[in-house]
């Protein structure tokens, strides 16, 4: 697939639909040429023009923080991104709104077998594209072989890893995506076999990268099939317009199979990274819902977590920082032991992200599918100074500087790394620059094992700690740390094909203890608090949950 | 005539310089347009992926193969907005940053031209103390305390603006203001130093001894030429206000192309970038070619 | 024109002294540079050191108050002050020296070497500003910060400011050498200057002699626009991750944190006020000593140009 001729053949969406063009834009620049009043006439003569964008307002405004990289549900990553990609298409099961766990979606009802390993979904018989074809189990397994094929180059493909043969498939070993374990029984039955038994499999089957896609519209508009005019929708919406960096214009889907449920007959969702902005836009009325705690300013967290229209909840995210375990001084265990003993994690928690974030020196956040992480190393000044000193640097003395990265884009990732530093040389007498580094050179220098210490995160996909867990496998991509250890690799296997909660539960927890109490490559910081702002006397439908999952179908304004 | 000529046909030759010289340095900045928080889930769809945009190709061959398309009009796919060309994006955002930054021109000059005259007229009164505090303020109160100061006053706190978005009339005032205020404060030093060298010399000296009223001087014979270090100024501000702010399209939430200038270059977006910079460059060759046209004809001497 | 006491440097002197107003702003500029020069000293407060009230309003422990941190803004102000002075400084003068070099030359050469010398700054000016610099910040970064690092690590952090300023200084000149071979242009052709050519006059003194002094408002203007042009920017640049290095501080980017005070729900204004109000006041010397050097050159009677 060349994408450039892609691009010229894909169906170019008509951004008319809410925006018009001023048409004397570019002779401006050309009657400068006479006269200068010439030229403040015809700027002033665009600004009239100017007066004609989106005077109508949708029922529903909804502020969802930075333009998607892409709506396509098989190859976006963005949290941004999946929240639009699930409001036009939708799943065999899609997330309640109210806790955010898989609930019927394009299929009525699934039955599991006994040991886990294989699910059979019943798609509902009314289940069509907003153009009018039925959405058949053919088309959901087609989708789902496209996922796995690397040419499609999906990164969340790693999801369909439980699936029998996922991994083989997106790793390339088998080159036939027929071989993935998912069949269509008959016109509205799938059959998918699992690798292991996978107690999250009906919260992936809801997630953006196991959603159908229309078969006929990629066919036809290869990688751009995104951008045809009319989108063949599955979801509540389907696409009226899409301005860049503006926002996307939706209407209710008459064909989706619940559309009874969705009460916005036209949602106008904004784009746009300034959080102070999102806020005044907001606190003015002009919208009614912000969705993402990113685009919410974070200094002011404390004082908006108090009000009756913002809604603070914990969530699958968690902040740590990574060592490099390749290079002195942090290839010993001890001096990483001793520096993640260094640190009060509430000290950062009550003086910097001030939201009721729960200190944790762990990597899973608690609570997260219902496991308990083990405490991992806690403050404790002297038993680090007696570490340290043990690794040959009593008092910090003969300690090398090193340097603390970051990512700039936050102020609380560089007021962290402010206390850190403090902390570190209150503590152990440690050096410490820090060092704040732009998003692309932050990520190559991470991946290539070129700091002392980095701020890490990560946000689960699904709610169970092998989300978070599995990024340290020894040849894991999200690794980043250099640490590889058989005997954790050993467990997570074992958790894997463990078929009892309790007993599987037992084993991540040994090895989450490996991980952040004795080789220490990581060590936790805080888990996240998420936040939305909606006045609930305005809005209805939307309620915290730990995926921070908040689909448009169930919102409501409320009308005095 | 003939060096008009031979500038006109530089334009093309400066494209390709500019282009050449944008394309191997973004190539030499660290990270790149694949790399991403979450690993790709193979090495199998990383590859696939820089397969797709070429990326696997020697870097000479990307070279030709991009001045092929660039000669075809054709600016590639964008590497970050990925159902999105950059001639599409572009074609989205430019008549919005066109619009902003026009209006913006005329508060920089309406506003910017006349307190500079004023304050040169009334040298060591009140009107040159009130002018230069305003300029003093436009000067030094950056664009990203000046904005959110007046989203403060005039929109959350008396209402009588919106908050942000673009699109019908009284949207567009704070953003015109943040941005034109900043470029007036200039304008009008500017102005105000033309007008008092111009006052000094010889010419009005001699039309005042001619008899002409004070207005009739300062108007014909004062203000044109007092413009030239105004419009020598012209040309790089206006392709800066055309081409769109950063701070201000980020502030007020405006789908211009400023935001892309920042964003592409941190999200190694090189397709992205190297379209912005041709943008401007093109842009700007055009003004300059139109300030000096305009110079020429203010003060025929020049360029003779 | 006998005697040094009646030389024409003397006598602006004695004019420049009775501008009150530019007094009062040399006066203050040296307050300033004597402040950053000895104020942290003197103080004795360290600027990095985490306190234990993060928040506090001015006060009796902390005359400016504290930020998140619970650092001294008082103590980070006069740090900041002396990086933004240094900044600001060696950024204008970079571009003024080789603005006015570049302009004069192409416009004073006219014709083939005006045309080259025009085409080159539209190259550089081709490229935005801002890209310039972040290009110019990340590769420093990432191809000469490593090798500096290990030859000099002690001088790194200078070095780092040193490219900060070259980089900011590189593409601030551009305007400066337009405008400046406008006016050029301009004055070549009156006159004065023509009968200077036309005598015989050799370059350098028809420069220093003839052309400067009448190109000095200009420069002057420049200058007072140029200074916070480029103290600002640094600020954007630290915004953007590329400036000064935290926790180090300069006034740029203690006015961008402070901005993030304007907001409806609750400002600390302090954190505004105090680097804003003293960049403010910085400025205002400075136009005023601008204006007052420009009043104590110019000739009284104002008849005709000053050659």
């Amino acid at each position: 697939m060349i994408p450039a001729a892609g691009q010229r053949n894909a169906p170019v969406r008509t951004t008319g639909a809410f925006c018009c063009r001023p048409g004397g834009a570019g002779r401006a620049v050309f009657l400068g040429f006479r006269d200068i009043l010439g030229l403040l006439g015809t700027a002033v003569a665009l600004g009239v023009l100017v007066g004609c964008g989106p005077a109508d307002r949708a029922d529903l405004v909804i502020h969802n923080g930075p333009e998607p990289e892409t709506i396509d549900p098989q190859i976006l990553t963005g949290q941004a991104d999946g929240r639009i990609a699930s409001a036009l298409f939708e799943g065999l099961t899609r997330f309640n709104p109210t806790n955010g766990l898989a609930m019927p979606g394009l299929a009525s009802h699934w039955e599991i077998s006994k040991d886990g390993r294989t699910y059979t979904f019943f798609l509902r018989p009314e289940a069509c594209w907003s153009t009018g074809e039925p959405i058949e189990a053919s088309e959901v397994v087609w989708s789902w072989r496209r996922a796995v094929t690397p040419a499609t180059a999906a990164d969340y493909a790693s999801q369909f890893f439980c699936v029998r043969h996922g991994r083989a498939l997106v790793n390339g070993e088998l080159r036939d995506p027929s071989l993935l374990g998912a069949e269509a029984v008959d016109a509205r039955t799938v059959r998918v076999h699992l690798e292991n038994p996978t107690p999250y499999f009906l919260e992936l089957a809801a997630s953006r990268v196991f959603f159908p896609i229309p078969r006929r519209a990629v066919e036809r508009w290869g990688d751009q099939w995104i951008r045809a005019d009319p989108l063949p929708c599955s979801g509540p919406y389907q696409l009226l317009g899409w301005r860049v960096n503006d926002r996307f214009r939706l209407q209710r889907n008459p064909r989706y199979w619940d559309s009874g449920r969705v009460s916005a007959g036209r949602i106008d969702i904004l784009s746009g990274d300034n959080p102070s902005t999102a806020l005044n836009l907001f606190l003015s009325g002009e919208v009614d819902l912000i969705s993402d705690r990113k685009i919410i300013p974070g200094e002011l967290g404390p004082e908006l977590a108090r009000r009756p229209d913002f809604h603070r909840f914990d969530y699958l995210g968690q902040d740590f920082l990574r060592f490099n375990t390749t290079r002195r001084p942090f290839q010993d265990a001890r001096v990483r032991r001793a520096v993640a003993q260094a640190i009060d994690r509430t000290r950062i928690t009550t003086r910097i992200t001030r939201m009721g974030e729960r200190p944790s020196a762990a990597i899973t956040p608690a609570g997260t599918g219902g496991y308990q992480p083990p405490s991992g190393l806690s403050f404790d000044p002297s038993a680090a100074r007696r570490l340290l000193a043990e690794a040959g640097y009593p008092g910090g003395r003969g300690f090398p500087q090193v340097e603390y990265a970051f990512n700039v884009g936050s102020r609380l990732y560089e007021q962290t790394g402010v206390e850190i530093q403090a902390m570190l040389r209150e503590h152990l007498g440690l050096r410490v620059e820090l060092r704040p580094l732009e998003w692309k050179t932050y990520l190559a220098e991470m991946s290539a094992l070129n700091y002392d210490l980095i701020r890490g995160s990560w946000i689960g996909d699904y709610d169970d700690p092998m989300t978070f867990l599995d990024c340290f496998l020894s040849d894991s991509g999200n690794n980043r740390t250099g640490w590889k250890d058989p005997r954790y690799d050993g467990l997570l296997r074992a958790a894997a094909s463990e078929g009892d909660p309790g007993r599987r539960a037992g084993i991540l927890r040994e090895a989450e203890t490996l991980l952040v109490e004795q080789a220490v490559p990581v060590t936790g910081l805080y888990s996240h608090v998420g936040l939305y702002a909606a006045d609930p006397r305005k809005v209805a439908g939307v309620w915290p949950n730990r995926m921070d999952e908040h689909p448009f179908f169930s919102l409501r304004r409320i009308r005095p | 005539m003939r060096s008009w000529v031979i500038r006109l046909a530089a334009v093309p030759v400066l494209l390709w310089a500019v282009a050449t010289l944008c394309f191997f340095l973004l190539r030499a900045l660290p990270g790149g347009p694949f790399d991403r928080e979450r690993a790709a889930a193979s090495r199998e769809v990383e590859a696939a992926l820089r397969a797709r945009y070429h990326w696997d190709e020697p870097l000479g061959w990307q070279y030709l193969r991009y001045l092929g398309n660039l000669a075809r009009g054709d600016l590639g796919p964008s590497l970050k907005y990925r159902n999105h060309s950059v001639n599409d994006l572009l074609a989205q955002t430019v008549p919005v940053s066109l619009s902003l930054g026009a209006l913006a021109f005329v508060v920089a000059m309406g506003l910017g031209i006349p307190v500079g005259v004023f304050s040169a007229l009334g040298r060591g009164g009140w009107a040159e103390a009130t002018s230069s505090l305003l300029t003093l303020l436009g000067v030094c109160v950056p664009v990203f305390v000046l904005g959110p100061l007046l989203v403060l006053v005039f929109a959350l706190g008396l209402d009588w603006f919106p908050v942000a978005l673009w699109g019908g009339g009284s949207r567009a005032v704070l953003p015109t203001l943040t941005l034109g205020l900043y470029f007036a404060a200039r304008v009008a030093r500017w102005m105000r130093e033309g007008m008092l060298e111009v006052l000094r010399s010889p010419h009005v000296q001699a039309a005042r001894a001619r008899g002409l009223g004070e207005a009739a001087v300062i108007l014909r014979h004062v203000v044109p030429v007092a413009l030239l270090p105004v419009v020598s100024y012209t040309g790089p501000m206006l392709a800066d206000l055309l081409t769109g702010s950063f701070l201000v399209e980020n502030l007020f939430q405006i789908p211009g192309t400023g935001a892309f200038f920042v964003n592409s270059f941190f999200s190694r977006d090189y397709t992205l970038m190297m379209g912005m910079v041709l943008f401007y460059c093109l842009l700007l060759q055009v003004l300059s070619l139109a300030t000096d046209l305009l110079l020429r004809w203010i003060d025929p001497r020049i360029g003779s | 024109m006998s005697g040094p006491a009646s030389s024409p440097g003397r006598l602006a002197l004695g004019r420049f002294l009775e501008d009150r107003l530019a007094v009062a702003g040399i006066v203050f500029l040296a307050l300033a540079l004597l402040l950053a020069g000895i104020g942290p000293g003197l103080l004795g407060v360290d600027p990095d050191r985490a306190g234990e009230s993060p928040l506090a309003p001015p006060g009796a422990g902390h005359w400016m108050g504290t930020d998140i941190h619970g650092r001294d803004l008082l103590a980070r102000v006069l740090v900041g002050l002396r990086i933004s002075l240094a900044v600001g400084a060696v950024g204008a003068a970079v571009s003024l020296l080789i603005g006015v070099g570049w302009g004069v030359v192409s416009g004073a050469a006219g014709g083939r070497t005006d045309a080259w010398m025009m085409r080159g700054v539209d190259l550089l000016q081709a490229l935005p500003t801002v890209v310039w610099v972040m290009l110019g910040m990340t590769l420093f970064e990432a191809r000469c910060a490593g090798w500096l690092a290990e030859r000099w690590p002690a001088a790194l952090p200078a070095l780092r400011l040193g490219a900060m300023m070259i980089c900011l200084g590189s593409v601030s000149w551009l305007t400066m050498a337009r405008v400046i071979r406008g006016q050029t242009l301009a004055l070549r052709e009156r006159p004065f200057l023509l009968a200077a050519t036309a005598l015989g006059v050799p370059p350098v003194r028809w420069f220093l002699r003839h052309l400067l002094p009448n190109l000095s408002g200009v420069i002057l203007v420049y200058l007072t626009l140029t200074v916070p042009a480029v103290v600002l920017y640094e600020s954007f640049l630290s915004f953007l991750g590329l400036g000064v290095r935290p926790p180090q501080a300069s006034l740029g980017t203690l006015i961008a944190d402070g901005a993030s005070q304007l907001n409806p729900i609750r400002v600390r204004w302090w954190l505004l006020v105090f680097p804003a109000g003293l960049m403010a006041l910085l400025l205002a010397a400075l136009t005023s000593v601008g204006e007052g050097l420009r009043a104590a050159f110019e000739p009284r009677g104002g008849d005709g140009p000053r050659a």
